[in-house]
């Protein structure tokens, strides 16, 4: 089983590589672009089956160490 | 006084926190490497700065995990003065000890020069030798400096009196001028509610005497040794 965790700063975390890449952006001519942010995607191959339980592993994981949940949210996806 | 500095792969400060303290102590601190899992009987543990594990993950993270964190937790808890110094701030927010973050540079470039501090206040272990309000000269080396916590943490902080130092220009004014990183407040420095713990982004143990450009940094070792000797 896989898992896909996307981490992102929280609204009003100030977002200075977003706000650098949004500018790059108008820089080339790319109208339209109102906000970006980014964040950090990390995948891991786990051997679980059961797919509860792999997200209540994969949650834990998050809290203690992938996400700073000071400052950042982070979505799980298991396939 | 017994100090011991920690040591983590990437650390690349914990020799000039080392002749700090020795000049400071007469004595050399125990350099205590990030996997052993206990501290030795200290006075003061110090988390020096640098680039731990690379910054991988986020700045501190991967420390704020290593074996030897849990004891310094322990000890901290215990009433044992820890200092973290630049990534040694880091790992201490990482871990817990202290509240908040430190966040990508509001510029996103690396910092390297000197700025000016207010020292908020004197009655700390590691500021009876400064001037409550005094400003002093200390060396800033960092890309992730940046302090941020939520309104309700940084309020705290604030009635608290926990802000143990502040970005300031000449006349000790924490303007937006004078801010090097985005940090909130112009905080470059904290304590724990204790006092005990205090994590700065910049670098006093760099300016310890005037063969190294100058001597601002010093009367924090020489606090500590008053203190805690």
């Amino acid at each position: 089983m896989k898992a896909r965790i996307t981490v992102t700063l929280k609204n009003g975390v100030l977002d200075p590589q977003g706000k650098a890449i949004e500018h790059a952006l108008t820089g080339l001519g790319f109208e339209g672009v109102d906000e970006v942010k980014q964040g950090k995607l990390i995948e891991l191959d786990l051997t679980d089956s059961d797919a509860e339980a792999a997200r209540a592993r994969v949650t834990e994981m998050c809290e203690k160490l992938l996400a700073n949940t000071v400052i950042e949210n982070y979505a799980i996806e298991l396939e | 006084m017994r100090a011991s500095v920690i040591v983590f792969p990437g650390s690349n400060c914990d020799r000039d926190i080392a002749v700090a303290l020795t000049a400071a102590l007469d004595q050399k601190p125990a350099m205590v490497w990030h996997g052993d899992t206990s501290v030795p009987p200290s006075d003061l543990i110090v988390l020096p700065g640098g680039f731990s594990f690379g910054d991988y993950l986020r700045s501190g993270a991967m420390a704020a995990q290593s074996p030897i964190m849990k004891d310094v937790v322990a000890k901290a808890k215990a009433g044992v003065p820890v200092l973290g110094i630049c990534n040694g701030f880091q790992v201490l927010t990482e871990a817990g000890l202290l509240p908040g973050a430190l966040m990508r540079n509001r510029d996103i470039k690396f910092l390297c020069k000197d700025v000016l501090l207010k020292v908020e206040r004197n009655d700390s272990i590691y500021t009876s030798q400064y001037k409550a309000g005094e400003v002093i000269r200390v060396p800033i080396a960092h890309h992730d400096g940046n302090y941020f916590a939520d309104d309700e943490t940084i309020k705290s902080l604030e009635d608290e009196g926990l802000v143990a130092f502040r970005y300031v220009d000449e006349t000790g004014a924490a303007s937006a001028a004078a801010n090097p990183n985005g940090s909130v407040n112009n905080i470059a420095g904290i304590y724990s509610a204790d006092m005990k713990v205090l994590g700065l982004m910049p670098h006093p143990e760099r300016l310890i005497s005037p063969a190294l450009g100058g001597s601002d940094g010093a009367p924090m070792f020489k606090s500590l040794t008053e203190a805690l000797s």
